[in-house]
C-alpha cells in the first residue's frame, strides 16, 4: 500500500513518469480508434504488417539524414510502411496469392531488410547511432516531452480526421458497396483510412516497438467489440482500452528494471481482452455459459412434468402418486430427476404424496397441458 | 571459403529447405500469417522448458517449443470458435501475448540464459559453428548442423509419405473428410512439423525471419509453377538460393546473415512478381498493350471498311480523323496503322487510307465475328 502510495506521489512529481504516461495514453487512444476500424474491416493483421515494414524506414531515415529526432524517424517509418501497404495490395490485386501470405511476405521481407540497415548502423563508429534499437521492443523510458509533444500531435490530428470523416468510415466498414453506390469515393476514403492507421501505428513505435505493434491496434478494438454493438460506443471504449493499458505499461516498465515496455504494454492488453472475453454482458462466454446452463435446466424440468403429465393421463385420478424411479426411467440419459421435482414443487405444481411418490397439483396438469400445446379440453 | 564458411552456408540451405516445405502448404491454404504466430509463440515454450530442465541445448526444450507451436494453433481456433472475434484477430490476439511472456522472461533473467532479446530475433547463425557436436571425443561438426539435417529429414519424409492425402485436404478438404483422410488429424501433424522446424530455426535466424524463410520462397514457386510437386521442389531451390546469396551478401556488407537471407528471398519474389512468364507484371503489361493494339487495328480496319466508297470516305479515312472519331491521341493512331500497313491490311497515300484485300477481308472477319 505505502508502495502505491508513493508509485502515485511519483508520477504527479516525477518529471519522466509523467512525460512517458502521456505519451503512451496519447497513442494508446489513437490506436484504440483506428484499430476499431481495422478489426471491424478484418484488416486485424495488417498493423502487424505496416508496423514491422516500418522498420527499414527508420533506419533509412537514420542513416540519410544522421538525425535521431522524432519527426525525421517517423516519416521514414511512415514512408515504408505506407509503402508496404501499398505492396501487399498491388500484390493481391495482380497475382493469385492470397492476403494471408502478401502480409506475411512483406511483413519478414521488409524486417529483414531493416535488420541488415540496423547491423549496419551498430557497425558505424559514431556513439550517436545508439538507441535505434529501442525501436524493435520499444522502451518508454526514452520517451522526452518533445517526443511526446510530436506524438500528442499527430495522434489529435489524427482523431480530428476520424471525427471529420466519420460518417463515410462508418459506411466504407460496414457497407462499401453502398457507399460506392452514394457516390462516395470508396478508393480515396480507403487509402485516407489506411494512411491514418499507418500514421497511429507509428507514433507507437518507439513505445511499444515495431514487434508488438499490432496488438496495440487488434487488442483494445477486439475487447472493446464485446461490450457494445454499436461503432461510437466501440471506438470510444477500445480508445479508453489502449489508453489504460499504454499508461499502465508504460509506467511499470519505467518503475521496474528490466521489463520491456512493448511486452508489457501487450500484457496488460492481454488481459483486458480476456476479462473483456469472459464478462462483458451479453456476449461474455459467461454469461453465455450461465445462460446455456439455465436453458439446459429449464427443458430438465419441462420435460420431467411431461412426463408426470402422460403417467397421469394413463391413470382415472390424475392426483395418483408416482414412484420416482419410474420418472428416472423415463428421463434416462437427462438426468437431475431429483432437482427438477424440488423446483417443480417450490412453483407449486407437483406435491409429494405421504406414500414418498409424486402427483401433479392441478396447477401443475394445467402447466403441463399448456406445455404440451393441447389447451384444456381434458385428458 | 573457410570451414566454418561452409557450415554456416550448409546450416542456412537446410534451414531454408526445411521452412520451405512446410511453409508450401502454409501459402496454399491460406493459413501464412499461422506461421508468424507460431515462430513467436514458441519463444514461451522455450523459456519456460529452459526453467524446468536449465539446460539449453536439452531435446526436451525443442519438445515444450513444439507443442507450444501446437498450443498456439489450439488457442487461436478455439478462439475463433467462440465466434466473438474473426481468425485474422484471433491471431493477432494470441501470438502477442504468448510472445510477450517470453519476452519478458527472458529480459528478467537475462542474466542467467544465454539467450537475449536481440538473438530472438535475429538468430545466431554467425555463431553457430562454435557450438560443436562432440561423439567419442570426436569433433563432427556444428551442433546445428545435425539438428537441422534430422530437421529437414522430417520434413521431406512427412511430404513424401503424406503427399497424396497433404495435396487432398490442401485443395479439397472437404472431399478428404468424405474420403476419410482425417484432416483433422493431417492438420494437427502438419502444425507441429511447422513448430518443430521453427524451432529448429529459430536459433539460427531469430522468429520473424522464419517467416520470411516459410512464406518468400513458396510464394515465388507459386507464381512460376502450376503443380505441387514442382511447386514444392522450387521453393526448396528458391530458398537455398536464398540462404546461399544472402550469406554471400551479408559478408559483403558485414550485416545480418538472416536478414540477407530474408531480402534475398524477398528479392527473389519481386523478380518473379515483375518476371514471371504469364504472371508477371511486365509480361502481363506487355501483352495488355499486344491486344489494345490488336484490337485497335481491328477497330481501324472497320471503320475504313464502313466508309469506303462513299462520298465522305476522303474526310473519314485520314490518320488525322482517327483522333476525332476513335478518340486516339495522335502517336498512338501512328503506331496503329504503322502496325496494319507493316501487316499489309492498309496502304498509305498521302494521308489518306486505303484497304488492301487482305485487309478488306479481315474486316469483315471482325465484323461477322
Amino acid at each position: 500500500m505505502e508502495t502505491a502510495l508513493k508509485f502515485l506521489a511519483d508520477l504527479f512529481s516525477n518529471h519522466t513518469l509523467r512525460t512517458v504516461g502521456m505519451g503512451a495514453v496519447f497513442l494508446g487512444i489513437a490506436n484504440g480508434v483506428l484499430g476499431s476500424f481495422a478489426v471491424l474491416r478484418k484488416q486485424s493483421l495488417l498493423g502487424d504488417a505496416i508496423s514491422h515494414a516500418a522498420l527499414p524506414g527508420i533506419a533509412l531515415a537514420f542513416l540519410l539524414t544522421g538525425s535521431k529526432s522524432a519527426p525525421v524517424l517517423l516519416l521514414g517509418a511512415a514512408a515504408a510502411g505506407w509503402l508496404g501497404t501499398l505492396f501487399i495490395m498491388s500484390v493481391v490485386k495482380n497475382t493469385r496469392i492470397k492476403y494471408d501470405s502478401a502480409l506475411g511476405l512483406v511483413l519478414s521481407v521488409f524486417f529483414g531488410f531493416g535488420l541488415i540497415l540496423l547491423t549496419r548502423i551498430q557497425r558505424m563508429p559514431v556513439a550517436a547511432q545508439a538507441g535505434l534499437d529501442t525501436f524493435l521492443f520499444g522502451q518508454a523510458a526514452t520517451l522526452l516531452l518533445r517526443d511526446v509533444a510530436t506524438i500528442g500531435a499527430l495522434g489529435a490530428a489524427v482523431l480530428v480526421l476520424v471525427a471529420v470523416f466519420w460518417k463515410e468510415f462508418k459506411l466504407l466498414c460496414f457497407d462499401p458497396d453502398f457507399a460506392h453506390c452514394l457516390g462516395f469515393p470508396v478508393r480515396a476514403l480507403d487509402i485516407l483510412l489506411t494512411a491514418l492507421l499507418v500514421t497511429s501505428i507509428v507514433i507507437g513505435l518507439q513505445t511499444v516497438g515495431v514487434v508488438l505493434m499490432s496488438a496495440m491496434v487488434v487488442a483494445p478494438a477486439a475487447a472493446a467489440r464485446q461490450w457494445t454493438d454499436r461503432l461510437g460506443a466501440m471506438v470510444a471504449i477500445s480508445a479508453f482500452f489502449g489508453a489504460l493499458a499504454g499508461g499502465a505499461g508504460a509506467l511499470a516498465s519505467s518503475v521496474v528494471a528490466h521489463l520491456p515496455t512493448g511486452p508489457t504494454i501487450v500484457l496488460c492488453l492481454s488481459a483486458i481482452v480476456i476479462v473483456s472475453l469472459l464478462m462483458a454482458p451479453n456476449r461474455g462466454l459467461v454469461w453465455g455459459w450461465a445462460r446455456e446452463r439455465l436453458n439446459r435446466r429449464r427443458i430438465m424440468v419441462d420435460a420431467v412434468l411431461a412426463d408426470l403429465h402422460v403417467l397421469a393421463l394413463r391413470h382415472e385420478d390424475p392426483g395418483h402418486g408416482h414412484p420416482i424411479s419410474v420418472l428416472r426411467t423415463m428421463s434416462l440419459g437427462h438426468g437431475g430427476v431429483d432437482r427438477s421435482l424440488e423446483l417443480l414443487r417450490k412453483r407449486g405444481l407437483v406435491r409429494k404424496t405421504e406414500g414418498g411418490t409424486w402427483s401433479l397439483t392441478p396447477d401443475g396438469l394445467a402447466e403441463a397441458r399448456r406445455l404440451s400445446g393441447k389447451g384444456d379440453e381434458g385428458p | 571459403m573457410t570451414a566454418p564458411q561452409i557450415e554456416i552456408q550448409v546450416i542456412a540451405v537446410l534451414v531454408a529447405v526445411s521452412c520451405a516445405l512446410p511453409g508450401t502448404f502454409l501459402v496454399l491454404r491460406r493459413m501464412a500469417m499461422m506461421s508468424d504466430a507460431i515462430s513467436h509463440s514458441i519463444l514461451l515454450g522455450i523459456v519456460l522448458a529452459f526453467f524446468v530442465t536449465r539446460d539449453l541445448t536439452s531435446p526436451f526444450l525443442v519438445a515444450a517449443a513444439a507443442l507450444t507451436g501446437v498450443l498456439t494453433v489450439t488457442l487461436v481456433e478455439l478462439l475463433n470458435r467462440t465466434g466473438l472475434v474473426r481468425e485474422d484477430a484471433a491471431i493477432g490476439l494470441t501470438f502477442p501475448a504468448l510472445f510477450s511472456a517470453g519476452v519478458i522472461l527472458v529480459a528478467r533473467y537475462a542474466g542467467s540464459i544465454h539467450l537475449d532479446t536481440d538473438a530472438v530475433l535475429l538468430g545466431e547463425l554467425a555463431f553457430a559453428p562454435f557450438n560443436r557436436l562432440v561423439v567419442l571425443g570426436y569433433d563432427i561438426g556444428p551442433r546445428a548442423l545435425y539438428m537441422m539435417a534430422g530437421i529437414t529429414a522430417l520434413n521431406i519424409l512427412f511430404v513424401a509419405v503424406f503427399f497424396k492425402e497433404l495435396k487432398l485436404a490442401t485443395f479439397d478438404p472437404g472431399l478428404a473428410a468424405v474420403l476419410g483422410f482425417s484432416p483433422g488429424v493431417l492438420h494437427y501433424a502438419s502444425m507441429a512439423l511447422v513448430s518443430l522446424t521453427a524451432v529448429g530455426s529459430f536459433d539460427a535466424v531469430g522468429s520473424i525471419l522464419v517467416v520470411a524463410l516459410m512464406i518468400a520462397p513458396p510464394a515465388t514457386a507459386y507464381l512460376l509453377v502450376d503443380r505441387l510437386s514442382t511447386m514444392l521442389l522450387l521453393s526448396a531451390l528458391l530458398g537455398a538460393a536464398g540462404a546461399v546469396s544472402g550469406y554471400w551478401v551479408a559478408h559483403a556488407l558485414d550485416a545480418s546473415i538472416a536478414g540477407s537471407m530474408a531480402s534475398m528471398s524477398g528479392l527473389l519474389f519481386a523478380a518473379a512478381y515483375l518476371a514471371a512468364p504469364g504472371r508477371g507484371l511486365i509480361p502481363i503489361t506487355l501483352r495488355r498493350s499486344r491486344q489494345r493494339l490488336e484490337f485497335a487495328q481491328r477497330m481501324l480496319l472497320v471503320h475504313l471498311y464502313n466508309h469506303e466508297g462513299l462520298p465522305d470516305a476522303g474526310r473519314e479515312n485520314r490518320v488525322e480523323h482517327l483522333h476525332e472519331h476513335l478518340k486516339w491521341d495522335r502517336s498512338f493512331a501512328e503506331r496503329v496503322v504503322g502496325a496494319a500497313r507493316d501487316r499489309r491490311l492498309v496502304e498509305r497515300r498521302d494521308s489518306l487510307l486505303i484497304l488492301t484485300d487482305a485487309g478488306r477481308e479481315a474486316a469483315r472477319d471482325a465484323m461477322v465475328g
